[in-house]
C-alpha cells in the first residue's frame, strides 16, 4: 500500500508505515493513517486487532518495529514519537493516554490524582523542590492554581463532591471519567483513551459522549479513540479508523465505516438496530421466534468472519473479492426487510439466506472437499457439492460455521441431505459433531426439509439482495 | 453442614473444644520428636536419649488450652466488634481524629522534656528511699535511660523516617539501607580524624556523600523492581561492608576508627576542662550533659527529617513518589520522568541515612564494620512495615516498641530468678523481636498506622483507608 | 453435567436471602434477595456502584456475607472456604478477568479444568475453541500477552471449563467486539438450551443482558429495587428510562 498520507497541516498525527513485530507475531502491518486537529477519531476493530499496540507505540509505551509517527503541535512543532520516551511525549508532544485497565493511583484522593498528573508544571514553579521547600510564594501560587485546574475539571466530570476520596472507592464509571480528567490535566493536544466506554452502561457512556464532545469543542483537544461501544464511536467521532490482523481494512466517516461490507464482516454483525427493530416487530406480532431471527443474523456474520480468515492466507486471498460484493447485498436486504411494511422476521431469514450461498461457493474451491469422505459418514454423504456449490448449512438453526464445516468434510453439503436423513444417520453424524441428542431437539431435519423446498422454489433471489 | 449458621453457645464451645482437640493433637505430631526426645551426654561420654514426656504434655496442653480460649472466646467476642464496628458514626471518628493529633503532639512535648522528666523522676526515687534531694544522682542515672532508651530510639526513628521515603513513600523495597548509615559514619570519621573537620561541617558533608552513593546505586538498579531490586540493594549494602573490612588502609577493617572528635555545641566542647561546657556553665563535671546534647542533636535531626518528610509530601515531588508506588506505567504517561523520581528519592532517604550515620560515629567515637551488618537493614526496614508504611506516627511508635522493648529486655534482671542464673535475656531479644512482628502483622497487616493522610484535599482531610493504597512493586 | 435436572420451582438452585455484604464498614447489599432456579437465566442490572459485583463475589465468599444466607442446591454456603464453593460447581468469570497471566492460553484452562482432573479437558476445550476460534490461534501464547478482549474471551472459556451447574458471568460483553458480544450470548443461551446450565449474568448492556435471560432483578444503591421477567423488564418505562435508552441511537 503506497502512503496515503500525505503533508497535512490539518492532521495532529500522521501514523505511517507503522509495523510492530513481537518475535514472530506481527501486532502491527504497515499501517497508515491520521488523526486530524480538532477532530475525534476512532480506531476500532476485533479483539486482538492490535489497536492497543497502536496505542503503545504513539505513546511511546513500545518502541514500533518500523514506520514514523509525526505529532505536529498547534505551534507548528513536530516530534517524531517513536523516537521519544513515553514520559517525554506527554511531556513535550502533549499526547496523554488512558488505560483499558483503568490505571488510577487509588490509594491517592481523586484530588491527588489530578494534581499528580500537573507534576511537570508545579516541578518548574517549586524550582525543582528546593524553592518550595524554603516557602517561596511562587510555588504557593501554583499549587493553587493547580488545585483551581483539578477543581474545573472535577467539576466537568462532575465528582466535585468526591474529590477527598480516594480514587480507588469510586465507582467504575466514576474511575473512568477521573481517569480521562487525569490525562486532560496534562494539557495534551492529542487525547488516546483506550476504550473509555467499556463497563459503562447506556446512561453513562451518553454522559462520556458529552464529555468527550466538549473536550473537543471547548478544550479544542483532538481524540483518538479504541472503542467497542458503537453507540459511543457512530456518535461522535468524526473519522473511523478500522483495523483487522494489524492492517487498516477501512477509513473514513463513521457512515461509510458502517456500512463498508468489510467492516460489517470482520467486526460489526448486523447492526444493533436492525436486530431492535426486529424485536420490536417481533413483539408487535406477537412472533416469539425472535431469537432464532437474531441468532441467525449474527451468525451470519460469524461466519463471513471464518470466510474471511477462517482458512489459510491462500484461500482468504480467493475469498476476499467475492466476500467484498457480498455482505454489502446482504445488508440492505435485512434493512430492507422491516421497511417494507408488516413482514414476519422469518422472511429476513429467507431473504438472507441465498444471499449467503456465494459466500460457501468461494469457500468450497478455495479448499476442495476432503476427496476421501471420512469415517462415521452418513450413508447419504457425498463426495462433493452438487454442481460444485453447497447449501448454506449454518442457516439450520443449531449448526454454526464449525459444525457446518464438520459436515462438510463428512460429505453433507445439502440441505435435502440433512432432510434425507435417517435415525442412524442421526447417530453417526453426532458422533462426530460431539452432540448428544441436538439433532433431534432441534430439528434439524425438518428445518433442513423446509429450507430444501424453498431453494428449490426460488432460486434467483440473488438479485432482490442487490435491489437497493 | 447446614447449622453452621446457629450461634448459640453450646455450638460455639463444642466447636471449639473439636478445634482444642486438634490443635492438641497437631502439636503431639510435632513435638513429638523435636519436644519428647532429647540426646545428651552421660558421664561416660556416651550420647543417650532422655525422655521429656512432661514437658511434651505441657506443649500439648498449652496449644490445646490456647486454640480453645481463642476460639471460644476471642473469636465471637471480635466478630461482636466487628458488627458493632459496622454501624459507624461522625463522631467517633471526628473523635479518633483529634485523639491522634493529641497524642502526637502530646508525644513531642514528652520528647522535648523527656531527659529533664527522666532526671526528676529519679531524683524522686531517691528521696523517697533515702529521704534527701539530690539531683546530681538523679543526673547520673539519668545516663542510662537518655543514651540507651532516648538516643538509640532516635536513631531509629530517624534511620526508619529515612527510609520510609524510599519504601513507604516511592515504594522500592531497600534491603541495604545501612549502607547509606556507614557511609555517613565513615565520612564524619575519616575527616575528622584525618583532616580535623568540625562535627557541624562534616554533618552536611556525610549526607551529601551518602546521597551520591545512593544516586550510584540508584542508576543501576533503576529499572529494576520487586524481588530483584530488594536482592541488588542487599548485596549493596553487603558489598559497603565488604570494603569497609577490607580496605584496611583507610578504613583500618575490623579494628574500626576510633577516637573519632566530640560532637560540640557550637564550638562549645563536651569536655572536663576549664573551656568545657561544664566549666562555663558552672555545673559540677559529668558526662550526661553531653549525653543530653545528643539526645537534643538527635532528637533535632528527627524532626528534620519528619519535617522535610511532610514538606516532600506536599510537593510535586513527593506526589509523584506515592503516585510511583500506586502505578509507575501511569505516572510515565502523565509526563513524569519515573527515573529522576526514583533517584531523587534513593538520594532523599540515603541522605537522612547520612546524617544519621555521622552522628552515630559522634556519638560512639568509633565505627567499625560490625555496626553495619544486614541485620540493622532488616531492624530499620521492620520497623518501617509494622509501623505502616509512609506513617511518621506509626513508624515512631513502631521504633519505640521495638528498639525500647529490647532495651528494655536487658533490664529485666529479675527473670534469671525465674529461669536460672545462666538465663541471659539479651540473648532472647531477637526471638522476642520477631515474635512481636508476626503478632503485630497478624493483628494488623498493614503496621500500626495503615491510614494514609492525603496531601491535599478540596473540602475537608480524610484519612484514606489502607485498603486502597498499594505497597508498590519495587 | 447431566444431574441438573430442574428441580421444582419452590428449591432454586441458588437462593441469596437478605444478605447484608460489607468492605470495611461500609456496607455495599443491604438485606438483598434473589434466587435462580435451575436451568435459568437470570440477569442483575444496575449502574456502576450499585453492588452487582459485589453480590457475585459474595456468592464466593469474598467478601462474605455479614448476615443473611447463600444456599446452593439446598446448602447453605455462606460460611463455606471460597475453594469449596467452587468444587460445588459454581464457575465465575470475574470482573477484571482475573487470568493467570504467566500461563498460556492452553494452561489457563486446564486451570479450569483442574476439578476433574483434566478428564474432559480434550473435550471441553474443543467446545471453548469453537466458542472462541480466536484462542485457539493464540494456545500457545501467555495470558498476559493477549489483548484485553482475548483476556475476557480465555476468563469466559476458563469459567466453562469446569463444566460448572451454575455459571456466573461478571460483564462478560466487557471490552469485546460487538460481533463477539453476540457469539457469547448466543452461546450462553446455546448451553442454557442444551446442558441446562444455570447461568447468573451481570451485564451493564442492560439491553441483550435482558433479551438473554429469562428473569431480571435491578439493583440500586445495594438494594434490589425491581425484579420481574425480562419481557416485564424491557417494557417497563423506569427500567428503559434508566438503562436501556440514553447511549443507543
Amino acid at each position: 500500500m503506497v502512503s496515503e498520507v500525505r503533508k497535512n497541516p490539518n492532521a495532529v498525527l500522521r501514523v505511517e508505515h507503522l509495523s510492530m513485530k513481537f518475535g514472530g507475531l506481527i501486532a502491527i502491518n504497515d499501517l497508515n493513517f491520521e488523526a486530524k486537529r480538532g477532530a475525534i477519531t476512532a480506531l476500532i476493530g476485533p479483539n486482538g486487532a492490535g489497536k492497543t499496540t497502536v496505542f503503545n507505540c504513539i505513546t511511546g509505551f513500545y518502541k514500533p518495529t518500523e514506520g514514523m509517527l509525526t505529532m505536529t503541535r498547534q505551534n507548528g512543532e513536530e516530534y517524531l514519537l517513536e523516537r521519544m520516551a513515553d514520559f517525554v511525549i506527554t511531556k513535550k508532544a502533549k499526547v496523554a493516554r488512558t488505560f483499558q485497565n483503568i490505571r488510577l493511583f487509588s490509594g491517592l484522593t481523586v484530588l491527588e490524582n489530578l494534581l499528580v498528573a500537573q507534576h511537570n508544571p508545579l516541578m518548574l514553579s517549586s524550582g525543582y523542590t528546593i524553592l518550595g521547600l524554603l516557602g517561596f510564594p511562587t510555588y504557593k501560587k501554583a499549587a493553587a492554581d493547580a488545585i483551581e485546574k483539578a477543581r474545573f475539571w472535577l467539576e466537568k466530570i462532575n465528582l466535585i463532591d468526591r474529590a477527598d476520596d480516594p480514587a480507588g472507592d469510586l465507582p467504575y464509571g466514576a474511575q473512568r471519567r477521573l481517569e480521562i480528567a487525569r490525562a486532560m490535566c496534562t494539557d495534551p493536544e492529542l487525547l488516546c483513551l483506550d476504550e473509555p466506554a467499556a463497563g459503562l452502561n447506556a446512561r453513562e457512556s451518553a454522559e462520556l459522549n458529552q464529555l468527550l464532545l466538549n473536550i473537543r469543542d471547548e478544550i479544542g483537544t483532538s481524540i483518538l479513540l479504541i472503542e467497542h461501544d458503537m453507540s459511543v464511536v457512530m456518535e461522535i467521532s468524526d473519522h473511523v479508523v478500522v483495523l483487522e490482523y494489524g492492517t487498516k481494512i477501512s477509513d473514513g466517516t463513521p457512515d461509510t465505516v458502517k456500512n463498508d461490507p468489510k467492516v460489517i464482516a470482520a467486526y460489526l454483525g448486523v447492526e444493533d438496530e436492525e436486530v431492535i427493530e426486529l424485536i420490536e416487530h417481533a413483539a408487535a406480532t406477537g412472533n416469539d421466534d425472535i431469537t432464532a431471527a437474531v441468532d441467525l443474523l449474527s451468525s451470519e456474520a460469524i461466519h463471513e468472519i471464518e470466510v474471511t480468515h477462517g482458512e489459510p492466507p491462500a484461500a482468504s486471498l480467493v475469498a476476499a473479492p467475492v466476500v467484498k460484493a457480498k455482505p454489502a447485498a446482504a445488508k440492505p436486504a435485512a434493512k430492507a426487510a422491516p421497511a417494507a411494511a408488516p413482514v414476519k422476521p422469518a422472511p429476513v431469514a429467507k431473504v438472507a439466506a441465498p444471499v449467503k450461498a456465494p459466500a460457501a461457493k468461494t469457500k468450497s474451491p478455495a479448499k476442495p472437499a476432503d476427496p476421501a469422505i471420512k469415517a462415521g459418514a452418513t450413508s447419504n454423504a457425498l463426495a462433493a457439492p452438487r454442481g460444485g456449490k453447497a447449501d448454506s448449512l449454518i442457516i439450520i438453526k443449531g449448526i454454526g460455521p464449525v459444525n457446518e464445516r464438520k459436515l462438510n468434510e463428512h460429505g453433507i453439503f445439502h440441505f435435502d441431505q440433512i432432510a434425507a436423513w435417517k435415525k442412524a444417520d442421526v447417530i453417526a453424524a453426532e458422533v462426530y459433531l460431539a452432540f448428544d441428542g441436538r439433532i433431534a431437539r432441534e430439528d434439524w431435519i425438518g428445518q433442513a426439509k423446509k429450507l430444501a423446498k424453498e431453494s428449490q422454489s426460488k432460486p434467483a433471489v440473488k438479485k432482490t439482495g442487490g435491489a437497493k | 453442614m447446614a447449622d453452621i449458621q446457629t450461634s448459640g453457645p453450646d455450638s460455639v464451645y463444642a466447636k471449639a473444644f473439636k478445634e482444642a482437640i486438634f490443635a492438641g493433637v497437631l502439636a503431639l505430631g510435632l513435638f513429638f520428636l523435636i519436644v519428647g526426645f532429647r540426646t545428651d551426654q552421660n558421664i561416660n561420654n556416651e550420647l543417650v536419649l532422655v525422655q521429656r514426656w512432661g514437658l511434651l504434655t505441657i506443649f500439648v496442653v498449652v496449644a490445646a488450652l490456647g486454640r480453645f480460649i481463642f476460639a471460644a472466646f476471642v473469636v465471637p467476642s471480635r466478630t461482636q466488634v466487628k458488627v458493632a464496628k459496622a454501624k459507624p458514626s461522625a463522631a467517633t471518628q471526628a473523635d479518633r481524629r483529634s485523639f491522634k493529633a493529641i497524642v502526637s503532639r502530646f508525644g513531642l512535648a514528652l520528647l522535648f522534656v523527656y531527659p529533664f522528666l527522666v532526671i526528676l523522676i529519679l531524683a524522686l526515687i531517691q528521696y523517697a528511699f533515702t529521704g534527701q534531694w539530690s539531683f546530681q544522682s538523679g543526673v547520673q542515672g539519668s545516663l542510662k535511660y537518655v543514651d540507651n532508651f532516648g538516643i538509640q530510639i532516635l536513631i531509629y526513628v530517624m534511620l526508619a523516617w529515612g527510609l520510609n521515603i524510599v519504601v513507604g513513600l516511592a515504594g522500592l523495597l531497600d534491603l541495604g539501607y545501612v549502607a547509606f548509615y556507614a557511609v555517613g559514619a565513615y565520612s564524619y570519621a575519616l575527616l575528622s580524624t584525618h583532616f580535623g573537620l568540625s562535627f557541624w561541617l562534616l554533618l552536611p558533608m556525610a549526607g551529601i556523600f551518602a546521597a551520591l552513593w545512593g544516586i550510584i546505586l540508584g542508576f543501576p538498579v533503576l529499572r529494576l523492581r520487586g524481588d530483584y531490586l530488594a536482592i541488588v540493594t542487599l548485596a549493596f549494602g553487603e558489598i559497603i561492608r565488604l570494603v569497609l573490612i577490607n580496605w584496611t588502609v583507610v578504613t583500618k577493617g575490623t579494628f574500626g576508627v576510633s577516637g573519632i572528635a566530640k560532637a560540640t555545641l557550637f564550638g562549645i566542647p563536651f569536655t572536663p576542662g576549664p573551656n568545657g561546657f561544664a566549666a562555663m556553665f558552672g555545673l559540677p563535671n559529668s558526662g550526661v550533659y553531653y549525653k543530653i546534647f545528643l539526645y537534643y542533636l538527635i532528637l533535632f535531626l528527627a524532626l528534620l527529617t519528619a519535617w522535610v518528610t511532610i514538606r516532600l509530601r506536599r510537593m510535586p515531588i513527593g506526589r509523584a513518589w506515592e503516585a510511583l508506588r500506586e502505578d509507575e506505567i501511569a505516572c510515565r504517561s502523565l509526563g513524569i520522568n519515573t527515573t529522576t523520581t526514583k533517584l531523587t528519592a534513593f538520594a532523599t532517604g540515603a541522605m537522612f541515612g547520612g546524617f544519621a550515620g555521622s552522628f552515630f560515629a559522634a556519638r560512639q567515637g568509633f565505627v567499625s564494620p560490625e555496626s553495619f551488618v544486614f541485620l540493622e537493614s532488616a531492624i530499620i526496614l521492620a520497623i518501617v512495615v509494622l509501623g505502616g508504611m509512609g506513617s511518621l506516627i506509626g513508624i515512631a511508635i513502631a521504633a519505640a516498641v521495638m528498639i525500647g522493648g529490647t532495651e528494655l529486655l536487658r533490664e529485666l534482671e529479675f527473670l534469671k530468678l525465674v529461669f536460672g542464673n545462666d538465663f541471659t535475656p539479651e540473648l532472647y531479644r531477637m526471638l522476642l523481636f520477631g515474635l512481636a512482628m508476626i503478632v503485630v502483622m497478624v493483628w494488623k497487616p498493614r503496621g500500626f498506622v495503615g491510614n494514609r493522610e492525603p496531601s491535599a484535599f478540596l473540602h475537608e482531610r480524610k484519612m484514606i483507608s489502607s485498603e486502597f493504597t498499594k505497597e508498590g512493586h519495587g | 453435567m447431566s444431574q441438573t435436572q430442574p428441580l421444582a420451582k419452590s428449591s432454586p438452585l441458588l437462593s441469596i436471602e437478605n444478605v447484608e455484604t460489607y468492605y470495611g464498614n461500609i456496607r455495599a447489599l443491604s438485606g438483598v434477595s434473589v434466587h435462580a432456579d435451575a436451568g435459568e437465566i437470570v440477569t442483575l442490572i444496575g449502574a456502576n456502584g450499585a453492588g452487582k459485583s459485589t453480590l457475585m463475589m459474595t456468592i464466593f465468599g469474598m467478601p462474605r456475607a455479614r448476615t443473611g444466607r447463600v444456599v446452593f442446591a439446598g446448602q447453605d454456603i455462606t460460611q463455606l472456604p471460597t475453594h469449596e464453593i467452587a468444587r460445588l460447581r459454581i464457575a465465575q468469570s470475574p470482573e477484571g478477568r482475573r487470568i493467570f497471566p504467566r500461563m498460556t492460553v492452553q494452561e489457563n484452562l486446564q486451570m479450569g479444568a483442574s476439578l476433574d482432573n483434566l478428564e474432559f479437558y480434550d473435550e471441553d476445550s474443543r467446545k471453548v475453541f469453537d466458542l472462541f476460534p480466536r484462542l485457539k490461534e493464540r494456545i500457545n501464547q501467555r495470558g498476559g500477552t493477549l489483548s484485553g478482549g482475548e483476556q475476557q474471551m480465555l476468563a469466559i472459556g476458563r469459567a466453562l471449563m469446569a463444566r460448572p451447574r451454575l455459571l456466573l458471568l461478571d460483564e462478560p460483553s466487557l471490552g469485546l467486539a460487538p460481533l463477539i458480544i453476540k457469539h457469547i450470548f448466543e452461546a450462553i443461551k446455546e448451553l442454557n438450551k442444551s446442558t441446562g446450565l444455570t447461568v447468573f449474568l451481570v451485564e451493564q448492556n442492560a439491553f441483550g443482558a435482558l433479551k438473554l435471560a429469562d428473569r431480571g432483578y435491578v439493583m440500586v444503591n445495594g438494594i434490589v429495587t425491581m425484579s420481574g421477567s425480562s419481557k416485564e423488564l424491557l417494557a417497563n418505562p423506569e427500567v428503559r428510562a434508566a438503562y436501556l435508552e440514553g447511549g443507543r441511537h
